[in-house]
This record gives C-alpha cells, sequence and structure tokens, in this order.
C-alpha cells in the first residue's frame, strides 16, 4: 500500500510540472493585468517546436530553446493586441488557441507526414531522469530511502526547475522592485503610470515571461515527458493551469499546491478504475477529470474564500479619458 | 520694477483639445512661490485638465511651462516629478491592497531590492510624520484606512518623492469636516516651510479659507485672477457661472395648482461614509416649474437621481401626487414612471441613450412595455417607427430618419430625442436635468419653449440646472443647493443673478438682512 502510494505521488509529481510552469506563466501575465486564455494554445506551439528543434538539432537544449521562442512569439501576439492596440483579451486568447490546434498538425504532417506527430526522439535529444547521489544506495532504507528514490530522485532537470520556479518566483514578485511595480500595474495602472512608471514597457515584460514560462511547459509534454510531439499534445493541461491559478488566488506558492492537487487527480485518475470504492464502486474516471473544474466553480461561487483576481485585469490600459 | 516676486509655476497659451471639444483654451497662469494658490470654476470648466497637463498625465496642444521660471518639458509624470511637481488627483491613485509603505516607493523604490528602500522609506515616513503631522501607519492596507488616511497618503507620496510644488485636485470632496481642518492645517505647515500649493476646487468657502491668491476658470479660459483678500465669495460665484447670453423665454404667469411631487427631509450618505444630502425639503405643484440651482457637485444631481428612482435615498419620503413612495428601501425607475413621472437626465450619453441604437429604438426607451408599443414579449416595429417619426416632426429632430444610428445625431438633436420621448409619454410630473446642456442655441430656445409648455398644460416641472439664466428665464419658483442642504428660496422673478450667485456660495442675503434688522 505505501508503495502504491509513493508511486501515485512520483506520478503527481511529474503530471504537475507542466500545470506548474503553465500556472506560473499566467500568474505573471495576469498578475499585469493581462488575462491570458491561449496558455494551452502557447503550450501546444511550445510542445511541437520543441520536438521537431530538439529532432532536428539532436539537441535537447536548443530544442527547448525552439519551444519558448515559438511561444513567445505567440505570447507576443497577444501582447500586440491586448496591450498596444487594446483590444480583447478573451478573443485573442481563443484566436492563439486556435491557431496552435490548427497550425501543429498542418505543419507536422507537411514535413513528417505522420498523421501530425514529429519523430521519436532519441535520447541525446530528451530530458532524462537524474538519479541523485546515493539514491541506489539508500533504496533499501524502508520509507526514507523509498521516498528519496522514487519521489525525490529520478526526474528530469525541468522538474526541479519547475520547483525552484515557485520559488523564484515568490521572491521576485514580492522582493523586488519588478515585481512590486508587476502587482501594482495589474491593480491600478493609473497609480503606476502616475508614479512615472511605464505601464505599457511592464506590461510586455510580464507577458514575455509568460511566454518563457508556457514554452517550458509546452516543452516538458514532448521532449521530457515524451518523446515526441502527438497531436493535440496539451489536451486541455492549459486550461487546467487556469483553474489552478484560480484556485490559488494568483499567488505563487498556492499555485504550487493548486497544481499538485490538480496533478494527483490527474495521477489518481488510471489506478481508480482498476479499484472498487467502497459504496461508490468504480469511479468513472471522466469525474476525476473534471475535477479541478467543479472545484474551481465551487471556489469562484464563494464557498472557499473568495478569489478575487487583480482588479485590472482584462481592461486595455487608456489613458486620455 | 526691483520688486521681482518668485513665480514656482508659470503657464503660457496652454491648450487642449480632447476630440472636438476644447478643454482648455489659451491659460496665463502664474503661481507665486510658497503660496496656496486656488482654482476654482465649475465641473468641467477644465480645472482637472489644466493640472493633469502641468503634471505630464496629459499633453498640452501648445504652451509653455516654466517651473521656477525655468522653462521645462513635461512630457510624462517622471519629468513632472523631477522638476518638483507632486500631485493628488481627484480619485487617489493608489493600489488599493498594497500597504501604504508599498504604496509611497511604488515608482521611488531606490533600488532593485524592496528591502532597502523600505527602510529608507520607512524613516522618511517618520520624519514627514513628525514635520507635517501627516500620521500614518506605514503597514496598514490602504483600503482599510479612512478617506482621510488615504489622501494622506497621496501627500506622503509627493513628499517622499521630493515635491516643492504639490497640485490637490478637489481634495476635500470626499473627506469629512474634521478630515477637511486636518487637511488644511497640514496645508498651512507645509506652505510655511515653503511647499507651494495649488488647489483645485468648487468651493468658494475653502477658497477664502486658505488660499493667497485665486484664479477663475469658465469653459476652458482663466477668466480671473484675484488676490483673496481682495475679493468676496459673491464675486467668485458670479465669476464662476457666467453670464451667458441672456435668452428670454416667452411665458405667462404660472398658475400653481395642487402639489404633484413632495419630498421631505431627504437625507444621502455616500459609500465614503459622507453626507452629500442633508435633509432636503420641497415640493412642486402642478402647473409651475421649480428650478434648482447651485454650483454642480452639490446635492441636486443626486436628488434628481434619487427622485427619479435610479438612487437609494438613506432617509426621507417622497410623495407622489399623495401617494407615499418608499425611496430609502428603493422603487426602481420603472415604477417611478408608471406613476406617470418622466425623466430627462443629467447625462444623456449615459443615462438617456443608447447611443448605437437606431433613433427609433430610442425613442421608446423605458416605455417598451407599453401596450401600444409591445405585445407581451415582441416589440411592434411598425407602430413604433410610425411614432418615431410622428415625434421627429413635432419636436424637429434633425435629420428626420429614424433609422440612423443616434450616435450620429449632434447633441442638440439627441437632447431633443429625449425630450420628444418623454413629454411624448405624457407625465403629470417631469423632471429634467441640464435641458441645454452641450446644446446650441436654436434647440435651447425650442427646449425652453416646450419646458413651458408643459407647465401651462398643468405638469409639474422639477428643473435642475448649473446655467443660472436658464434658472432665470424658465422657473417660476427656485431653490438653492449648497453642500447638500438648501441655502434659500425665492419666487424667481422676485430675485437676480447677485441674489443667487450669494445663495450659491451659501450666503443668504435676505436672512442677514432679517437678523441685522432684528439686531436692530
Amino acid at each position: 500500500m505505501f508503495e502504491l502510494f509513493i508511486v501515485v505521488l512520483d506520478s503527481t509529481v511529474r503530471l504537475s510540472v507542466p500545470l506548474l510552469f503553465a500556472c506560473l506563466a499566467g500568474l505573471y501575465s495576469e498578475r499585469s493585468g493581462v488575462f491570458d486564455i491561449g496558455l494551452e494554445g502557447k503550450m501546444l506551439v511550445s510542445a511541437f517546436f520543441a520536438a521537431v528543434v530538439s529532432f532536428e538539432s539532436g539537441s535537447v537544449w536548443i530544442g527547448l530553446g525552439g519551444g519558448i521562442i515559438a511561444s513567445i512569439a505567440l505570447s507576443l501576439v497577444h501582447g500586440v493586441a491586448a496591450i498596444t492596440f487594446r483590444g480583447n483579451q478573451i478573443i485573442s486568447g481563443v484566436a492563439i488557441n486556435f491557431i496552435a490546434a490548427g497550425l501543429t498538425p498542418l505543419l507536422g504532417n507537411y514535413w513528417y507526414k505522420r498523421g501530425g506527430s514529429t519523430p521519436a526522439l532519441a535520447d541525446e535529444g530528451r530530458f532524462l531522469p537524474i538519479h541523485l547521489p546515493f539514491a541506489e544506495e539508500m533504496k533499501d532504507v524502508p520509507y526514507i530511502g523509498n521516498i528519496y528514490e522514487e519521489l525525490i530522485s529520478g526526474h528530469n532537470f525541468l522538474v526541479y526547475l519547475g520547483f525552484a520556479a515557485v520559488g523564484f518566483t515568490y521572491w521576485l514578485l514580492f522582493k523586488t522592485r519588478f515585481g512590486l511595480r508587476l502587482r501594482a500595474v495589474g491593480e491600478n495602472p493609473t497609480a503606476v503610470d502616475t508614479a512615472g512608471i511605464s505601464v505599457i514597457a511592464l506590461r510586455y515584460r510580464a507577458v514575455i515571461i509568460c511566454g518563457i514560462l508556457c514554452g517550458i511547459a509546452g516543452a516538458y509534454l514532448s521532449i521530457a515527458q515524451s518523446s515526441g510531439f502527438v497531436v493535440n499534445m496539451s489536451s486541455g493541461r492549459g486550461f487546467i493551469a487556469l483553474a489552478a491559478l484560480i484556485f490559488a488566488k494568483w499567488k505563487p506558492v498556492n499555485a504550487l499546491f493548486a497544481c499538485l492537487l490538480f496533478g494527483f487527480l490527474e495521477a489518481v485518475a488510471i489506478p481508480l478504475q482498476t479499484y472498487d470504492l467502497p459504496l461508490i464502486g468504480k469511479m468513472p474516471v471522466q469525474f476525476i477529470q473534471a475535477t479541478p473544474y467543479i472545484l474551481t466553480v465551487i471556489l469562484l461561487a464563494g464557498f472557499i474564500g473568495k478569489a478575487i483576481p487583480p482588479k485590472a485585469g482584462g481592461e486595455p490600459y487608456v489613458k486620455e479619458r | 520694477m526691483t520688486d521681482q516676486v518668485d513665480f514656482a509655476i508659470e503657464l503660457k497659451n496652454i491648450s487642449k483639445s480632447f476630440g472636438a471639444v476644447q478643454a482648455n483654451k489659451n491659460i496665463h497662469l502664474k503661481v507665486e512661490k510658497g503660496t496656496i494658490h486656488g482654482i476654482v470654476g465649475e465641473n468641467g470648466a477644465g480645472k482637472s485638465t489644466l493640472m493633469s497637463i502641468l503634471y505630464g498625465f496629459y499633453k498640452a496642444d501648445q504652451g509653455e511651462i516654466f517651473v521656477n521660471g525655468k522653462l521645462t518639458q513635461i512630457h510624462n509624470s517622471k519629468e513632472a516629478i523631477a522638476a518638483g511637481i507632486g500631485m493628488v488627483h481627484q480619485h487617489f491613485m493608489l493600489v488599493e491592497n498594497f500597504t501604504i509603505l508599498e504604496n509611497v516607493i511604488l515608482g521611488a523604490e531606490g533600488g532593485q531590492m524592496l528591502a532597502k528602500g523600505e527602510g529608507h522609506a520607512r524613516e522618511e515616513l517618520a520624519r514627514l510624520q513628525k514635520d507635517y503631522g501627516l500620521t500614518v501607519d506605514p503597514d496598514a492596507i490602504v483600503e482599510d484606512v479612512s478617506v482621510g488616511q488615504q489622501q494622506r497618503v497621496e501627500i506622503l507620496k509627493a513628499l517622499y518623492r521630493g515635491a516643492e510644488i504639490l497640485i490637490l485636485d478637489e481634495p476635500t470632496g470626499v473627506l469629512t469636516p474634521k478630515e477637511v481642518d486636518q487637511l488644511f492645517a497640514i496645508l498651512l505647515q507645509l506652505k510655511e516651510q515653503g511647499t507651494t500649493i495649488i488647489m483645485i476646487t468648487h468651493k468658494l468657502r475653502e477658497i477664502m479659507h486658505i488660499t493667497d491668491n485665486v484664479s477663475v476658470m469658465r469653459r476652458g479660459e482663466i477668466i480671473a485672477d484675484r488676490v483673496t483678500k481682495n475679493t468676496n465669495p459673491q464675486e467668485l460665484a458670479e465669476l464662476m457661472v457666467g453670464r451667458s447670453v441672456l435668452l428670454k423665454v416667452d411665458k405667462g404667469p404660472a398658475e400653481p395648482k395642487e402639489k404633484l411631487l413632495e419630498i421631505k427631509g431627504l437625507e444621502y450618505v455616500d459609500e465614503q461614509g459622507v453626507k452629500r444630502i442633508k435633509g432636503v425639503d420641497l415640493h412642486v405643484r402642478a402647473g409651475e416649474i421649480l428650478g434648482i440651482a447651485g454650483v454642480s457637485g452639490n446635492g441636486q444631481s443626486l436628488m434628481l437621481e434619487i427622485i427619479a428612482g435610479i438612487t437609494k435615498a438613506s432617509k426621507g419620503e417622497m410623495l407622489i401626487k399623495g401617494k407615499p413612495v418608499d425611496i430609502v428601501k428603493g422603487v426602481d425607475a420603472g415604477q417611478i414612471r408608471d406613476m406617470d413621472v418622466a425623466h430627462v437626465p443629467e447625462d444623456r450619453h449615459e443615462m438617456g441613450l443608447v447611443l448605437q441604437f437606431e433613433e427609433w429604438e430610442n425613442s421608446i426607451l423605458g416605455y417598451h412595455n407599453d401596450p401600444k408599443y409591445s405585445n407581451g414579449q415582441i416589440l411592434k416595429p411598425g407602430v413604433i417607427r410610425q411614432d418615431a417619426r410622428d415625434m421627429m416632426e413635432k419636436f424637429d429632430i434633425r435629420p428626420r430618419n429614424e433609422r440612423l444610428t443616434s450616435a450620429k445625431f449632434s447633441g442638440g438633436n439627441q437632447q431633443k430625442i429625449v425630450i420628444a420621448r418623454e413629454i411624448n409619454s405624457d407625465p403629470d410630473i417631469l423632471l429634467i436635468g441640464q435641458p441645454t446642456r452641450g446644446v446650441d442655441i436654436g434647440a435651447i430656445e425650442y427646449i425652453h419653449n416646450q419646458i413651458v409648455a408643459m407647465r401651462d398644460a398643468g405638469k409639474a416641472v422639477l428643473l435642475v440646472s448649473v446655467e443660472l439664466d436658464e434658472i432665470l428665464s424658465l422657473s417660476d419658483r427656485t431653490i438653492v443647493m449648497f453642500d447638500g442642504n438648501i441655502s434659500g428660496e425665492r419666487i424667481t422673478s422676485e430675485t437676480n443673478d447677485g441674489d443667487l450667485g450669494l445663495l450659491m456660495a451659501g450666503i443668504d442675503s435676505q436672512q442677514q438682512d432679517a437678523t441685522n434688522k432684528g439686531a436692530q
């Protein structure tokens, strides 16, 4: 039983990481006042280009870079539409999701003729598990050894980076000048403007950071978790990340726990199918998959505290009355 | 001339337009160093625009700014701050869920890391608190503290950035009387220490109380500069309101009959806890026009909204045709309409029209449930359009095209669409706010005649206007509102603009005469 538990937690970690990157990406953007429902599309595009570039170059690092650049490009499209041209941020986000869903299989099929998928990557084209020191030796120590070997050791680089990104984001947001201004511009851009700071420049920086993190989230799917791109690989994770962001009330440490919770739900969905639960019997897998959204709706209805979004979120900044 | 005066600010020939609206026109302004300089004018006179230009928030179309005698380019707030100018905006520029400390340092953090800047800011705040009595708790969240405290944060923000010239835009609008006294004490202390203060307000008593010099703005221009001790509230009130072209309205004597609208003890307290209407009693009789005059922002607009059922009162009673209406629990505007009350709102764009609608659609807004126009759920476009065409003919709305988008009509014709709709509903009581704001001369005359015709038909008309001439030429009785109270009531034919001007500043000359006589 304990071992099964550890295995579930282990896959929880793996499944949480793409959510975590995407959730933090959304956090930067939305904290600056730019709502972003295009996380899903950016992840998908990044997953595709990371796989393509990694396959063509044979280097996982160049692949990661390719994914990130593709994601930043879409972020900038969103930025130009939402910040410069003061367009509707939701519509722009929806458009990005559609572009991504259509563009990736189109290009994939055109280049590789495999129904949209990219060719399988060799080991040097992927992020491989990193075995921490003494993992092998500690394996037989009861409990602690098991936790260390299964849960803490043996993940790829991006997993560790994801957890580090939470701490970094917290530090950046609450301990630095940039963070103060970023939080302020999402709450009251006029106050930022009258303090002599450019609202536009701040929001663009936030949107670019969002692009970078979304890029890592997407690359994780295709060149770390799997070895290559398949059509619609993100399969709604961008939206779950968005739900996690609301669930976390736009706070970085909360985001970690929200993503772990949603990752856990994904991790238990598969084993639960084979077990009969007392009283309920077999749990339909769709129910588990819907749980993140159900929890978010319950939260939004005000049952689990109140989720207050950044006050100026979704509204383009117009200076002249 | 050896008698050199130092000017902290000198504006030369500043102009600014927003689209077709000229907000500032060839403004010249000199502000002496170390004084408190008041700028008075009605809402929309261009005061805030002018100060926003000085603070770099808007860019002037033309003109020059001199700060301490030096020509200074101010393209944005950053440059204004660098020139030593600080501004306390009417609507505070604070991030509400930040602490006071975070708000103070925003934009002046003193380095990439917050910790160092925060330490420095704490010391500086402690010093400013000691020097000027600006006490605040740096760790309090802004939205948890009072409005008066929030304003102090704004002042602290400016001083923390080293402001030597402080602009305050309507600083007392949201404050309780006690907070106003505290603010003035702080301002006087700042002045003593050499800070130059520019204060925008439309409250004459404050100008007389605290300023050294005063400039009066009207319709985008500075029309007078005065040394405060050489002027008086009456003169300033007259300058502010101005005497526009007097339009004579032909009307016979009124024949007032029974009371159709009555209000007793009306009070309104806003979200900030400030009492905006402080116990108003009035009535309007059938066959008379009651005019409500006053500098805008003294409670008359709110009162009109309460009577029309748009805003809930905090206290008071209202009787429509003798029937009580619960204005505290709230009625909706539709229920008021059903009692034969028509309302021409003050702001036709905000409340009177849906600008994207075609004219015929706007011609029945609020009356769409009338069985003549709708069959339960479904509108009868044919009937509505025919009526719209008739109204256009009758009220001379041009162009005569009921299918034209309302936004494409001129201001005067838009106003006529609203007035036509409301008069056409054949009300017993007509509420009408600023009937001729932004309307051309020809339309003004027409609208005025329509209002008089309503009176002659035995309707009760309640007219709210900031145009003194409009009140003088239209109303049979006039009430003047000042600071949420009625400062006086006159039979219009027995008063003049000087008398009303004084009332608008809160001074009742008749009562003074009476007390003088009583004393003798």
